[in-house]
């Protein structure tokens, strides 16, 4: 360092993009992330064994997790093919709302004097019990899968457009005088600005959905079905076999979390600029 | 050297004489419903030259740039971008940078400095090949395919400036460019975007409440008064853009030019 000035480096000029974390890093900090919940799982669990061994509670009343547990074994037979029947009907009524609830928003929000039009029909169309429409589609479309998925759709489709419409207009207006000085057309400016903008805000309404969708299914089956996880509740409730309903409600959680988490997942990949959000 | 021009609303028509015109105001004014911001604003500034606009906040400057550049029309009065006067040839003919960086996070910021020339038709490729070289001139290399996110506030800034100039148009309107960064990376970015200027001649228009920053970086300083927004004084700068910043600043003209121009904001 003796001869010639410096260079001149400011601070940010040393900055090198980050080094994303490793795998092990990311199992950490997973692990750290769900102990608590994992742990506060078992104890409810352990304390609901209990509760029901030491009160001796019929089994008919409230069955101990273990009973649900044995149960599940000898019930497989019934439970297997009656949660492909609702997993189908749960799956398909959620694709088919998200097509039409991203689809109904985009055009509700590139068409103003449509979406005030469509808008308050839509709200109003919500304050309709499925729970009552649900025995009107039965009769309309019969027993087999269709009135489930309409029943579905309904329930995840509000969701959905709500959200994704809220998401596409929440675009700063200075963003789109910003496209306006780049040449930008209007449609350049939905694609490259408000979609992608408008996409945490559709996952946002997507995961809502994806816990209504198993819901919405047990009410299709609940209101005239031959088969299906809530047809086998509706089945089991005059004979009391509570242990067969328990089982039959952890084989749908099942489902609607591993949907969950799918959307979460398709977030992750759609979305990877947004930030984390911490679940702890 | 620098001197005043003329005073109290008058066009600086002297300056105006030389070259042909790059923007020229008459008489234009603007309301708000009952807010009158911008009222009679009348000037010129010639092609491919600089030019600082200062005033109070709230006093209309970023509304006279969104007219300049046909976001918005005004009332009354007229303008002309290079001949264009509908809004429409006005926005072909500017390029306006704000003062949040305003970069897309789900774009890397080569993406984001190719995005005039994508909503121009061109394909993602070609614009990416025709954008990355300009990198390493902005001091961008190594960070074409980062996300803003991870980039610093001078940076992104960078990034911005550089989508401007890649959108190719004669006009640049410069809104508070450097409003949003502290004043260490502030005066490193005002001496970067001289030289960033130098290379490729344009009509600048900058936007700014700071009236050293308008004094540093153009040659023509008009000052606007309080909502509504007029012309007080026009003042000549044009101080050397080699000359080490200290000097300059610390300079007697300078400090005389700047007590002048606070003095009209008042």
């Amino acid at each position: 360092m003796s001869a010639g000035a410096p260079p001149q480096l400011s601070e940010e000029d040393l900055l090198v993009p980050a080094a994303r974390p490793t795998l092990g890093r990311r199992l950490r900090s997973f692990s750290r992330k769900y102990l608590s919940a994992v742990a506060l799982t078992l104890a409810l669990l352990v304390a609901w064994e209990l509760i029901v061994r030491l009160g001796h509670v019929p089994e008919y009343l409230l069955p101990a997790p273990t009973q649900i547990l044995a149960d599940l074994k000898t019930d497989w037979v019934i439970l297997w093919p009656a949660m492909l029947v609702t997993l189908k009907e749960v799956v398909l009524g959620f694709v088919i709302a998200t097509v039409a609830g991203v689809g109904l928003a985009v055009v509700l929000h590139l068409y103003g004097p449509l979406r005030r039009a469509v808008y308050p029909i839509l709200i109003g169309s919500q304050t309709i019990p499925i729970v009552v429409l649900a025995p009107i589609l039965v009769i309309l479309f019969g027993y087999g899968i269709l009135p489930k998925l309409v029943i579905v759709a309904l329930i995840c489709f509000f969701p959905i457009v709500v959200n994704g419409i809220d998401g596409l207009r929440s675009v700063d207006d200075d963003f789109i005088r910003m496209m306006y000085t780049l040449d930008a057309t209007r449609w350049g400016i939905f694609r490259r600005v408000e979609f992608p903008g408008a996409l945490p805000s559709f996952f946002s309404g997507m995961r809502i959905a994806a816990t209504f969708a198993a819901i919405g299914a047990v009410f299709g089956e609940w209101s005239g079905s031959n088969a299906g996880l809530g047809y086998v509740m509706l089945e089991a409730t005059p004979n009391l076999l509570t242990t067969r309903i328990f089982a039959a409600i952890l084989m749908l959680t099942v489902i609607s979390l591993v949907l969950f988490g799918l959307v979460s997942l398709l977030e992750r990949i759609a979305v990877p600029w947004a930030p984390r959000r911490e679940s702890g | 050297m620098p001197a005043e021009v003329s005073g109290n609303g008058s066009r600086p028509s002297d300056v105006a004489a030389g070259g042909d015109v790059g923007i020229h105001l008459r008489s234009v004014s603007k309301r708000f419903g009952e807010l009158v911001v911008l009222h009679g604003i009348d000037f010129d500034v010639p092609r491919h030259s600089r030019i600082g606009i200062v005033g109070p906040s709230g006093g209309g400057k970023s509304t006279l740039l969104h007219i300049v550049a046909g976001l918005l029309e005004p009332d009354a009065g007229e303008v002309n971008v290079e001949g264009a006067t509908g809004a429409k040839d006005r926005l072909a003919r500017c390029a306006l940078m704000p003062q949040r960086d305003l970069l897309l996070p789900w774009r890397t910021a080569l993406d984001n400095a190719t995005i005039a020339l994508e909503n121009r038709g061109v394909s993602r490729s070609e614009a990416r090949s025709r954008t990355r070289p300009l990198f390493g001139r902005f001091g961008l290399a190594m960070f074409e395919d980062v996300r803003p996110a991870q980039l610093s506030g001078g940076m992104r800034q960078r990034v911005s400036f550089l989508r401007t100039l890649v959108a190719d148009k004669d006009v640049l309107l410069l809104d508070e460019p450097f409003g949003a960064l502290d004043s260490i990376t502030r005066a490193q970015m005002q001496e970067w975007l001289l030289r960033a200027l130098g290379d490729v001649p344009r009509t600048v228009l900058l936007v700014t409440h700071d009236v050293e920053e308008a004094l540093l970086l153009s040659k023509i300083v008009v000052v606007l008064s309080a909502r509504p927004g007029r012309v007080v004084r026009v003042l000549e700068a044009g101080f050397p853009t080699d000359a080490p910043r200290r000097e300059i600043v610390t300079s007697p003209e300078f400090v005389a030019l700047k007590e002048k121009a606070l003095e009209a904001i008042g």
